[in-house]
C-alpha cells in the first residue's frame, strides 16, 4: 500500500472540469427503450378474443371480459383481455403467445391513483380507445396513467420468429402434380401417426373453431385426443356431432380452419386432415364407438336423400330409437358426394365406410329408389310418421347461350366419371364456371385427356365471370388446378357456342366482363360488348351452378310449401317445413351449400322430429 | 461484563436486504450469531410445482433480485437437459455475454453496498451510476431493467437490437476507465484497507467444509469456478482467467470481486468478437400441451455469488414435480456468516456480511 501524498485531496478539483456523471440533470423524463415492457396495448381489430393470453399468464392477471359493442363473428369472439396491474409482472408471455399479434407492451409505466379499481384495465389502442390515447403535444407526464397515454409509444412487440406457437403446418404428403394429373388416385396421402400428433400439438385450444363450425364439433377435444395418441377417443368425440368423418375429413369446407387463430399470422391447424387421420386410422368403427340405439319408439321416419344431411339425420334419429328408412336414387349412400367430388378427392371406399356404420345401427337403406318414380311421395307420407327432405341440388344449371344444348352439364360429367363409364373428352376442353364444381370438372377433364390422348398436346381452359379476387372456388383448389395445368380465363363470360359445318363444337365466344355484381351486391353481370375472344374447343362443360329437383312433390302439396325470398324452403326452428310432419335441411334450406351445414341442419331437425314423433300416437 | 442479545436487521444501516442476525454480545465482542432468514420467503420452489414449464420462466428470476439472470439461465438449462432441447450456437454466445453483463452489474451493486455501508458515499454513487449503464443495456436488450426475463428454454428471447454491440462496448469502456478511480478511492484507500484487512478470515479447508463457493472460496486460494470446471454456454470458446487471492479475509474477497469484474469485461469483448451469426431460438413445443418425459436433472452454473445448482424433477407432466435450488447465499449467509461473526466486533457485522456477498432472497426460496 503506497503512502498518500499530502496534496492528493486537491486532486479531486480536476473533477470540476469533467463531464458530470449525474444523469438527466436538470430533470428530463426518461425515454424507455424500444423494447420496454410497460403497460399493454391491444389492437381490437386484430384481437380474436381467443383468450390464450389469459391462459398463459403465470399470475392470473388477465381475464377475458365480454364487450357488448363488439359483434362476435366466426373466428372472433366479443371478448377482450382485462389486465389486473396489481398482479401483472410484465413478463410479456401474453405478447409472445398472442396468435394474431394484437397484444403488445408499450413504453408507458406510470399509473398513480387513489382508487385501486383503476388498476384493472381493458387495454385498447388509439383506434378503439381514442380518449385515453393522446397526441404527444397534449400528453402530460403529470397526468400519465393507464387512462392518459401517449399515442404511438411502442414497447415490447410480438415477433413471429419468437412466438410461443408453431405458425407452420406439418406438410401434408401429396402426390406430385405431374403424377396426379395422369390418373384418378387419391391426391392427399394422409398423415402418419407421428405427423398427425405433431400437427395436433399445434392446437392452442382456444375453441374459436368450434363456434365457427356449423355443426359445432368438439374440435379441441378430438384434436387433443389425437395429440395424446388416442384416435378411438377422438373418433368418439367426433361422432357426438358428425357421423361422416371419413367424408368430412376429405371434403369439408372447413369453416373451422378459416376461424383458427393460428391462421392470422401463420397457417391454420389442419383440422380437416386430422379428422381424416382419425377416420382412416380407426379400422373398426363399431368396436371403437360401442354405440347402442335407444329402445325402439315404434315411430317411423322416412328420409329422402342419402347425402350428408340424410345420413346424419338417419344416424341421430336411429340413436333415438326411431325406425329410419332412407331413400336414394343412386346405387349407394353419400348423395351428391358419391357422384360429385372426383375420385382423387373422395374415394367411394371412404363414403361406404361411413354409410356402413350408420347401416349397422339398424337404418334401412333403399338405394336405386327414386321418389316420384319407384315410390310416390304421397305413399311415403302415408306409410311414415315423419319425412325428412335432404334432397340437395341435383340438377346442373345451363348458361342457356345459343347452342348450349351441345355442351355437357357438370353433374352429368362428374357422375359418369365417378360411378359409370368415363366421358370421352376432346383435346381442347373449355369449362365454364369459377366455383369448386368447375374446378373438379376441369381437373377431371385434364386427367381424362391425359388418359384418352396419351402423349398428345391437350388443353383444358376455365372461363369464369369472376376475376381472381372474387373467384368463388377455394384458393387451394385454384392453386392445385394451376399446378395441374388448367389455363384460367378470369373475367370472361360466354356469349355463344360456335359450331362447325357438321354441327360439332368448334369453340366458345367470350365477352370481357365489366362487373359481376350490381351496387346492391346482387348477381347481375355486365359486359364490354366490344371485347371478344374465341376459345377453341371441341368439348364444353357447363359448371355454373346447381338447382334442386322438386318434381317428385305433387303439385297441390308443392303449392303449400313456403319458400324464403332466396328461394330456399322455409323451416321453423325445429327444421319443419310448412307441411306438417315434413322436415327439411341441407342445400334446399341453407345458403352455405356444404356438407357440414347439412349435418348442422340434420342435428336441429333430429330434435324437431323427435319432438314431433313423441307427440303423435303409435300407429 | 453483561451478556446482551442484540437484534441486527432487518432494518439496520449496515444490513443490505431483508435479513437479520441475532447476536449475543459481551461488550463489543460477539459470542454467538444466529442468522434469521425468512423475511422474504415467498415459497418459490412450491409455487413452481403449480405452474407450467413456460410459466415458471418469469418467476425463477425473482429469487435473486441483484442478479436474476443466472436464475433464468439455470432454469433454462435444467429444462433443456430434461426435455432434450437444442440451443442454437449464437444463443450460447448471447447467453454468455448477457450473463457476464449481469455479473458486472451485480458486482457493481455489491461494490455499492460495501462502500455505502462503510461510508464511502462517492464510490457508492459511482458504482450505482455504472450499474445504471449496465441496466440501460439490459433495458435495450430485453425491455426490463431489473427482471429481464430473457433466457428461456430453447435459446434467448430476442436477438441483439441494431447497434447493440457498440453500446455494450461504450458502456464497458466507461466502466473500465474508472477502475483507477475506484482503486484510488476505495480498494487502495487506507480507510477501507484498514477496515477490511484481516476481517472475517476463513481458511481454505474450513471454507470447503462449510460449503463455500464463489469469491469466498476463491479468496482462500482455490481456483474453483464452474465456468472452467464444467463449461456451459460459450465459456469454453474464449480464453479467460479465474482470479484468486490467498488470504481468505474480507479484503481479499472484495479484490476477487473487482478482478472478476475486470475479467468479465475482457471476456465480453472477446465473445463479441467471435460471436457467430444465426438463429437464437429453437421453438419450444406448444406451451399448453408441453409435457416433459419423466426424469430428473441436476445442473450447475457459476452465478456472481458462487455455485448455483438446480435439481429439477419431472413426473412426465406439464409442470415440474419438484424444483430445488442450491443457492450460494445459503451456506454463505447461514453457516459461514455465523462462524465468522463469532468473536468479531459488533462494528464489523455489516462488513463481514457484505463481504460474503449474501443476497437474502436466495436463502428464502
Amino acid at each position: 500500500m503506497k503512502k498518500g501524498n499530502i496534496f492528493s485531496p486537491f486532486k479531486a478539483i480536476r473533477h470540476l472540469f469533467r463531464k458530470p456523471k449525474t444523469l438527466k440533470y436538470p430533470f428530463e423524463p426518461k425515454e424507455p427503450a424500444r423494447r420496454y415492457r410497460g403497460f399493454h396495448l391491444n389492437d381490437w381489430d386484430a384481437c380474436t378474443g381467443c383468450g390464450n393470453c389469459a391462459d398463459i399468464c403465470p399470475n392470473g392477471a388477465i381475464i377475458m371480459v365480454e364487450i357488448p359493442e363488439i359483434k362476435p363473428e366466426p373466428g372472433k369472439k366479443n371478448q377482450r383481455p382485462k389486465l389486473d396491474y396489481g398482479r401483472c409482472c410484465f413478463c410479456g408471455l401474453c405478447v409472445d403467445i398472442c396468435p394474431p399479434g394484437a397484444l403488445s407492451l408499450t413504453g408507458d409505466y406510470f399509473h398513480i391513483h387513489f382508487d385501486t379499481k383503476t388498476f384493472s384495465f381493458i387495454p385498447g389502442d388509439e383506434k378503439s380507445d381514442p380518449e385515453h390515447f393522446v397526441d404527444p403535444q397534449n400528453y402530460s407526464l403529470l397526468k400519465a396513467s393507464l387512462s392518459h397515454r401517449k399515442k404511438n409509444f411502442p414497447g415490447f412487440s410480438p415477433d413471429i420468429e419468437y412466438a410461443l406457437f408453431e405458425p407452420e403446418r406439418v406438410p401434408m404428403p401429396q402426390v406430385e402434380p405431374e403424377e396426379r394429373s395422369l390418373s384418378f388416385i387419391e391426391q392427399v396421402l394422409g398423415y402418419s401417426e407421428k405427423e398427425a400428433r405433431a400437427e395436433a400439438a399445434r392446437c392452442l385450444e382456444c375453441k374459436l373453431c368450434e363456434e365457427a363450425c356449423p355443426a359445432h364439433l368438439k374440435i379441441s377435444d378430438y384434436i387433443k385426443a389425437i395429440y395424446l395418441g388416442e384416435p378411438e377417443e377422438s373418433l368418439r368425440k367426433i361422432y357426438e356431432d358428425n357421423p361422416i368423418p371419413a367424408i368430412c375429413g376429405r371434403i369439408c369446407m372447413k369453416h373451422c380452419e378459416a376461424a383458427c387463430s393460428l391462421s392470422v399470422r401463420g397457417e391454420a391447424l389442419s383440422i380437416r386432415w386430422l379428422k381424416r387421420f382419425v377416420a382412416d386410422t380407426v379400422r373398426d368403427y363399431q368396436k371403437a364407438l360401442q354405440q347402442k340405439p335407444a329402445p325402439s319408439t315404434g315411430k317411423k321416419l322416412a328420409i329422402i336423400g342419402a347425402g350428408p344431411g340424410g345420413l346424419s339425420m338417419a344416424y341421430f334419429s336411429a340413436l333415438k330409437g326411431h325406425h329410419v328408412t332412407v331413400f336414394d336414387s343412386l346405387p349407394g349412400g353419400g348423395g351428391m358426394l358419391r357422384v360429385g367430388p372426383p375420385l382423387y378427392r373422395l374415394p367411394i371406399e371412404a363414403i361406404d365406410k361411413d354409410v356402413n356404420y350408420i347401416k349397422s345401427l339398424g337404418v334401412e337403406f333403399r338405394f336405386n329408389a327414386t321418389v316420384g318414380k319407384n315410390i310416390s311421395f304421397g305413399d311415403i307420407l302415408k306409410q311414415y310418421d315423419a319425412v325428412y327432405l335432404g334432397i340437395g341440388m341435383t340438377m346442373s344449371r345451363s348458361t342457356k347461350v345459343r347452342n348450349s344444348e351441345k355442351c355437357i352439364l357438370a353433374l352429368n360429367f362428374l357422375e359418369r366419371n365417378k360411378i359409370r363409364e368415363k366421358v370421352n373428352v376432346g383435346k381442347k376442353v373449355v369449362v365454364i364456371g369459377g366455383g369448386n364444381v368447375a374446378m373438379d370438372v376441369a381437373r377431371e377433364s385434364i386427367r381424362l385427356q391425359h388418359i384418352q390422348h396419351p402423349g398428345e398436346e391437350v388443353v383444358t381452359s376455365a372461363v369464369s365471370l369472376e376475376d381472381w379476387d372474387i373467384m368463388p372456388a377455394n384458393k387451394e383448389e385454384i392453386e392445385e388446378a394451376k399446378e395441374e395445368g388448367i389455363r384460367f380465363n378470369p373475367a370472361w363470360g360466354p356469349k355463344d357456342v360456335l359450331l362447325d359445318d357438321k354441327g360439332n363444337i368448334r369453340g366458345l365466344l367470350c365477352m370481357k366482363v365489366k362487373r359481376v355484381f350490381d351496387d346492391a351486391g346482387r348477381f347481375s353481370p355486365t359486359f364490354y360488348e366490344d371485347q371478344e375472344m374465341i376459345l377453341e374447343a371441341d368439348t364444353i362443360i357447363e359448371a355454373i351452378g346447381q338447382a334442386s329437383d322438386f318434381s317428385f312433390i305433387p303439385k297441390e302439396m308443392f303449392d303449400q310449401l313456403k319458400f324464403t325470398p332466396r328461394r330456399k324452403i322455409q323451416v321453423d326452428e325445429y327444421g319443419m317445413t310448412s307441411l306438417p310432419g315434413v322436415f327439411a335441411g341441407g342445400d334446399i334450406v341453407n345458403t352455405n351449400l356444404d356438407a357440414v351445414t347439412a349435418i348442422a341442419d340434420a342435428k336441429i331437425a333430429t330434435e324437431g322430429v323427435d319432438h314431433y314423433l313423441s307427440a303423435i300416437p303409435i300407429s | 461484563m453483561r451478556e446482551l442479545e442484540l437484534y441486527f436487521g432487518p432494518q439496520h444501516m449496515g444490513m443490505v436486504g431483508n435479513f437479520s442476525i441475532t447476536l449475543k454480545v459481551e461488550g463489543d465482542r460477539i459470542l454467538q450469531a444466529i442468522s434469521n432468514p425468512g423475511y422474504l420467503h415467498r415459497g418459490f420452489e412450491k409455487l413452481m410445482e403449480y405452474r407450467t414449464w413456460i410459466q415458471n420462466f418469469p418467476i425463477v428470476c425473482r429469487m435473486n433480485v441483484v442478479e436474476p439472470d443466472s436464475m433464468e439461465m439455470i432454469y433454462a438449462m435444467g429444462v433443456e437437459k430434461l426435455a432434450g432441447l437444442e440451443v442454437p450456437e449464437r444463443a450460447h454466445y448471447l447467453r454468455s455475454v448477457y450473463l457476464e453483463l449481469a455479473r458486472v452489474g451485480s458486482h457493481l451493486f455489491g461494490l455499492w453496498a460495501y462502500s455505502n455501508m462503510l461510508g464511502f458515499d462517492t464510490v457508492a454513487q459511482w458504482a450505482m451510476y455504472h450499474r445504471d449503464l449496465v441496466l440501460d443495456l439490459f433495458e435495450e436488450l430485453t425491455g426490463g431493467r431489473v427482471y429481464h426475463i430473457y433466457i428461456w428454454p430453447g435459446g434467448v428471447r430476442r436477438d441483439f437490437p441494431k447497434g447493440f454491440k457498440d453500446k455494450i462496448v461504450s458502456a464497458l469502456h466507461s466502466i473500465g476507465g474508472c477502475v483507477p478511480d475506484y482503486n484510488n478511492t476505495f480498494f487502495e484507500n487506507r480507510l477501507f484497507y484498514d477496515r477490511a484487512k484481516g476481517i472475517g478470515k476463513i481458511s481454505q479447508k474450513e471454507a470447503m467444509e462449510l460449503g463455500a463457493a464463489g469469491q469466498v472460496l476463491r479468496a482462500t486460494g482455490m481456483k474453483y469456478d464452474i465456468r472452467k470446471i464444467q463449461p456451459y454456454a460459450a465459456y469454453d470458446k474464449v480464453d479467460w482467467e479465474v482470479p484468486i487471492r490467498e488470504e481468505g479475509d474480507a479484503y481479499s474477497r472484495i479484490l476477487v470481486i473487482r478482478d472478476e469484474m475486470i475479467e468479465s469485461v475482457h471476456m465480453i469483448f472477446k465473445l463479441l468478437d467471435v460471436m457467430p451469426e444465426g438463429p437464437v431460438y429453437h421453438r419450444i413445443p406448444n406451451p399448453f400441451k408441453w409435457t416433459i418425459p419423466r426424469g430428473d436433472a441436476y445442473v450447475r452454473i457459476e452465478s456472481s455469488r458462487g455455485e448455483l445448482g438446480l435439481y429439477l424433477v419431472s413426473d412426465g407432466g406439464d409442470k415440474p414435480y419438484r424444483a430445488h435450488f442450491r443457492t450460494p447465499s445459503y451456506p454463505h449467509g447461514l453457516i459461514i456468516l455465523e462462524r465468522l461473526l463469532k468473536g468479531a466486533s459488533v462494528a464489523d457485522v455489516g462488513n463481514i456480511m457484505i463481504s460474503l456477498y449474501v443476497v437474502a432472497p436466495e436463502i428464502d426460496r
